[in-house]
């Protein structure tokens, strides 16, 4: 089987709420991306497995605005869209959770789910003097933690430096999974947590797969990539190598491809 | 091969690790976790101790008229500490900020005495001049990247070297003046306290800037950038506009800081405050405000100021000699930025 053409399994043909075609990012004499294409299909976990420096996070960067490509196009829903600022992309509903989990530790719960999207209080005091509506704001973030299953986070109102590794990640995933997104990319959720926080963070993948949001997940963990993803799109030296699924392919097969001594 | 995990239930995991952490609270820490959360109260503690010390000490120092004398003496200071804090919370620092105001107060001086400007364009103009300072030290930062303490490094040798320029060294009087420019050096009573104007345009001020912090997005973004500025790019704030608004907000205060001054002082004078840019930096970091940026109060910064008043004034009526402040005054800042260092490790 060629690697571009594996479907996701209910084969109707749907529209891709995510695309990207030959997307092009160069770094100097380095290049980042070579031409790599991405569909991502609703309801899907799409993982994004590669070596170092086989343009993983130049593709995430390209896809959620924080790198503009210098060349290739981007489709959300079909309709064609050029980001230059991860505001950009959130306005699409292209949600990222970065690596360094961008949370201001200092903030609350609530203050970082609604970080850079505040709601004010309704009526004058609101338009003209800008209150922030913060019981508003806290109630809503309850109900987003409840509606997302997260159940680790009962207080929004607890500074996030005070919270455990997996309660982080929990908050920026929650962060990029409420308010009606429509993409949330994880990269590397895993990777500074203990085994039973990170089956929380897959769980936590399932559980927004089965509400229909797709994902994409950046990840080094072979189980954990194996264990919640859909299909699985292998970079290798800035192109896409294969695109394979947990079903078609081992993870030794995975590897392989990785590493180029195979191909699919 | 296919590794499968049990999905563990949510019910596995409610083993709380937050709330083990706070099971195994000893008194010491919990303390530190109040301390944390409200980070004006220490200097808070810190005032009130003195202020009975000093009461003690002297039966003078808790007279009205001299907790009156203290609050005018805070009042320049307590200005320029509002601006300080702005920017120290966004991670940076302005030691331009006693410069900015002597600049400003001289200019309304001469447009106002030497030209012959009428009073409230003189200090529209000030304020103008307050606000260009601002931008420029807020685009030197936000567009060449340069880190703050540079940049008003040498900006305050600018503004210094402006104001000498402008002025001719000369200091303006403010009996010459119309009685606008010194208005804030009135006073008038309450009660059996005299209040100046200035102290009152201060309060203001600290009320002001206090509701747009705790209650404006843009507050909320001031500490979020100063948290962590990538956090707060990738979360979708604009980083540059915000910290060139704290600029351009601080000069706006420093302008009227030049008005407190000259009502404080009667007059205008090229060589005044010269360590004011210093004694703003004490009052915030003496009131709990974190050099780091993100966290403090801006309450915290007039509780600092005043702190710096009352030992100065106590220690001055209890018969020590004026080094002897400077004395305290350096222990107070090394005591507050080791207490901020130990309250920062509330997070494990």
């Amino acid at each position: 089987m060629t690697a571009t053409q594996i479907q996701p399994a209910n084969t109707e043909v749907r529209q891709p709420i995510l695309q990207a075609r030959n997307l092009v990012k160069t770094f100097g004499r380095v290049v980042g991306l070579d031409g790599v294409s991405l569909d991502l299909y609703p309801g899907e976990v799409l993982a994004i497995i590669g070596d170092n420096g086989a343009g993983k996070s130049t593709l995430i960067k390209c896809l959620t605005g924080a790198e503009v490509p210098d060349s290739g196009e981007l489709f959300v829903s079909g309709q064609q869209v050029h980001f230059k600022r991860p505001q950009d992309a959130r306005v699409h509903g292209i949600e990222t959770v970065y690596q360094n989990l961008a949370v201001s530790p200092a903030l609350d719960v609530a203050s970082n789910l609604f970080l850079g999207r505040e709601e004010r209080v309704p009526g004058p005091l609101g338009k003209i003097f800008r209150v922030l509506d913060t019981k508003g704001m806290r109630r809503k973030a309850k109900e987003e933690l409840t509606r997302l299953g997260i159940s680790t986070l009962q207080d929004v109102t607890v500074p996030v430096e005070n919270l455990s590794g997996g309660q982080r990640q929990a908050v920026a995933v929650a962060r990029a999974a409420a308010f009606g997104s429509k993409v949330v990319v994880l990269d590397e959720p895993t990777a500074a947590l203990g085994v039973r926080e990170s089956n929380q963070v897959l769980q936590l993948v399932r559980d927004l797969r089965d509400r229909g949001l797709p994902v994409i997940l950046i990840s080094h963990n072979m189980p954990h990539v194996f264990d919640v993803a859909d299909r699985i799109h292998i970079q290798r030296l800035g192109k896409c190598a294969a695109t394979i699924t947990p079903q078609s392919h081992s993870m030794t097969d995975a590897v392989a491809i990785m590493t180029g001594a195979a191909t699919a | 091969m296919t590794q499968q995990q049990t999905a563990g239930p949510p019910a596995a995991g409610h083993a709380d690790p937050a709330e083990e952490f706070l099971d195994r609270q000893t008194p010491l820490s919990r303390i530190r976790n109040i301390l944390h959360r409200y980070p004006a109260l220490s200097p808070a503690i810190v005032l009130l101790v003195a202020v009975v010390v000093f009461g003690l000490l002297n039966e003078r120092f808790l007279r009205v008229e001299n907790l009156s004398l203290i609050t005018q003496q805070v009042s320049v200071v307590g200005t320029l500490a509002i601006a300080q804090t702005l920017i120290i919370l966004t991670a940076g620092i302005d030691l331009s900020v006693g410069a900015v105001m002597i600049l400003a107060s001289m200019v309304v001086a001469q447009l106002a005495v030497g030209s012959g400007a009428p009073a409230p364009l003189a200090l529209l103009l000030g304020l103008v001049v307050g606000l260009a300072a601002g931008a420029l030290n807020g685009f030197l930062v936000t567009r060449f990247r340069l880190p703050p303490f540079i940049v008003t490094l040498g900006t305050l040798n600018i503004f210094i070297a402006v104001t000498l320029l402008y002025s001719g060294g000369s200091t303006v009087r403010g009996s010459s003046m119309p009685g606008l420019l010194t208005w804030m050096g009135s006073t008038f009573p309450v009660g059996p306290v005299r209040i100046s104007t200035g102290v009152v345009m201060m309060l203001l001020l600290y009320i002001a800037v206090a509701f747009i912090l705790g209650k404006t997005a843009w507050g909320r973004h001031v500490y979020a950038v100063g948290d962590d500025k990538e956090a707060a790019r990738l979360a979708g704030i604009p980083v540059n506009r915000v910290l060139m608004s704290v600029y351009l907000a601080a000069g706006a205060v420093l302008a009227v800081g030049a008005w407190i001054q000259i009502g404080r002082t009667n007059a205008a004078s090229p060589n005044a405050g010269v360590d004011l840019n210093l004694d703003s930096i004490t009052a915030v970091v003496i009131g709990g405000t974190s050099l780091f940026g993100g966290r403090g109060s801006i309450w915290g910064s007039l509780l600092g100021a005043l702190i710096v008043g009352v030992f100065r004034n106590g220690l001055s009526l209890a018969g020590l000699d004026v080094l002897y402040q400077t004395l305290a005054v350096g222990v107070l800042i090394i005591l507050a930025v080791s207490i901020d260092q130990w309250i920062r490790k509330v997070k494990s």
